[in-house]
């Protein structure tokens, strides 16, 4: 596959119970970019990202995927737009039941793949690339949170989509486990020419990994452009986030 | 209280929608062949191999204890050969599939739903659906398809079991005539009792499985979400079996009358 896709979002509205989570979201990603999305816990960043692969289905406003909108699809209608789009859940939501290798095989097994040693070797390859070949027989409750993270990485990567999402992709994890995950996401957008879309609040990731930056503030993008474009933001509801100000007395 | 109710009673229309939702969805897949044959594997061994042990003790010791107490009263009134037959129509026609059924709601239904539900809350259904997988075609499916041929088999050996027990206790221990307890049981219990007793067995089967992945595919919040949908689980299953078994007690009387 690989070929890299664009995804477009308008006018997404969201609400869960009495909450509006997002509030007319106007996204537009260009095939083969990295876009990070940045805002605080909680203000619906992983919502979004769940939009743009069916796994929650909007209030009202579409979302297109190489211009389909799959706002109205039905869950097995979307079978097709998921297998060119791979994710990173943000615990990994690896399948507890299996292993390391048959965690990673799934996608390959579930499409239809049969041969052994082609699976095999394919596995082999894609724990390679996040560093983890030779672990195929451990299970998921022995991994640490950041080998856990890259074997998920391994399975969302191995039937090589044309789009990846992360969901907090270095939440939890130590600042050198942090700084290899973003070092591999920027290795795989090199190497494979994927559309990356990253949901973070970690600003260390923001610079090392975007092409461009959204900031979702509100249930809305507040700022949109190129991480220099970010740093020299003098909106101060931007600076605050980069700068990590609460603006709290002490 | 008129509001209550007319909550009670959309709440449980709601409910029973979903259910057949998940019924049609989940034959749909399977007339489509969306079948995952190791998986069924893994479940007809889970939930058929598994659960013979709580069968056999379940059928053998109800078979035991009805057939005493059967024996008890009827000896009374000298009537000691007619203890076979009826723990053997007992045995088929309720006693074997309404135990068969709560012990299998209590001991599968509960790790179907427990295991379904820590798959949700821990986003590995959201990771199967992701990865373009069905989670009615690769969780239920199997599920559905195991219980469907291994309940009336365990209904079966519970039945087996009991009237084996039965005839212990009533020859060996209670000194009934072993000749007039198998010629009596032959004469009064037929084919439409045991038939009755596996297609009951099927029909729990299949509320067994659908009410207990619903419960893990709705679980909520958590452990404790986790802990609530197994809960409700057994104890919706335990009190559908029931309800439901009065019903076709009496539609089964219409096609196999006594």
């Amino acid at each position: 596959m690989n070929t890299s896709i664009s995804i477009e979002v308008r006018g997404l509205h969201k609400t869960l119970g009495s909450q509006q989570v997002l509030r007319g979201v106007d996204l537009s990603v260009n095939p083969g970019e990295t876009m990070v999305i940045i805002g605080r816990s909680g203000g619906g960043k992983s919502v979004l990202l769940k939009h743009l692969i069916g796994l929650m289905r909007p209030t009202s406003g579409e979302i297109l995927i190489e211009g389909q909108n799959i706002a109205g699809l039905g869950e097995r209608q979307l079978g097709a737009i998921r297998k060119k789009v791979g994710i990173l859940f943000q615990n990994g939501a690896l399948f507890d039941s299996m292993n390391v290798g048959r965690n990673v095989a799934f996608p390959l097994l579930e499409s239809g793949a049969r041969n052994a040693g082609v699976i095999r070797k394919k596995v082999s390859e894609a724990l390679g690339v996040v560093d983890l070949d030779g672990q195929q027989e451990k299970m998921p409750v022995n991994l640490s949170g950041g080998m856990r993270k890259r074997v998920a990485l391994a399975r969302a990567i191995i039937s090589e989509p044309s789009c990846i999402l992360y969901d907090e992709p270095t939440a939890g994890l130590d600042p050198i486990v942090s700084d290899s995950i973003n070092r591999l996401i920027r290795r795989l957008q090199r190497r494979l020419g994927v559309t990356s879309i990253v949901v973070t609040h970690d600003m260390n990731s923001v610079f090392h990994i975007a092409d461009r930056v959204a900031y979702l503030l509100d249930g809305r993008i507040y700022f949109l452009g190129s991480v220099e474009d970010l740093r020299q933001s003098a909106d101060p509801r931007v600076r605050d986030f980069v700068e990590g100000r609460s603006g709290e007395a002490e | 209280m008129i509001r209550s109710t007319g909550r009670i009673f959309l709440t449980l229309c709601l409910y029973l929608g979903e259910l057949a939702f998940l019924f049609l969805e989940t034959t749909g897949a399977i007339l489509r062949g969306r079948i995952r044959w190791r998986l069924f594997w893994q479940q007809v061994n889970e939930i058929g191999s598994r659960s013979q042990m709580v069968v056999m003790v379940t059928g053998g010791f109800t078979g035991a204890v009805f057939a005493a107490q059967t024996f008890f009263q009827f000896h009374l009134l000298g009537m000691d050969s007619a203890v076979g037959p009826v723990v053997a129509i007992s045995m088929c026609r309720e006693l074997g599939p309404v135990l068969t059924g709560l012990m299998v709601a209590g001991r599968v239904g509960a790790a179907m739903s427990a295991e379904i539900g820590t798959m949700k809350v821990t986003e590995q259904i959201d990771a199967l659906r992701a990865l373009a997988v069905h989670p009615v075609d690769y969780l239920v499916v199997p599920r559905a398809m195991a219980i469907f041929v291994s309940m009336p088999l365990l209904v079966g050996e519970s039945i087996g079991f009991g009237i084996f027990t039965s005839y212990i206790v009533g020859v060996k221990l209670m000194g009934i005539q072993g000749t007039y307890f198998i010629s009596n049981m032959i004469q009064f219990a037929d084919l439409a009792d045991v038939s009755i007793g596996l297609i009951k067995g099927f029909v729990f089967g299949i509320l067994i499985v659908l009410i207990s992945c619903h419960q893990g595919l709705h679980a909520r919040e958590g452990a404790v979400g986790v802990g609530r949908a197994t809960t409700d689980a057994v104890v919706i299953c335990s009190l559908t079996i029931l309800v439901v078994n009065f019903v076709l007690t009496m539609g089964l009387n219409i096609i196999f009358p006594a």
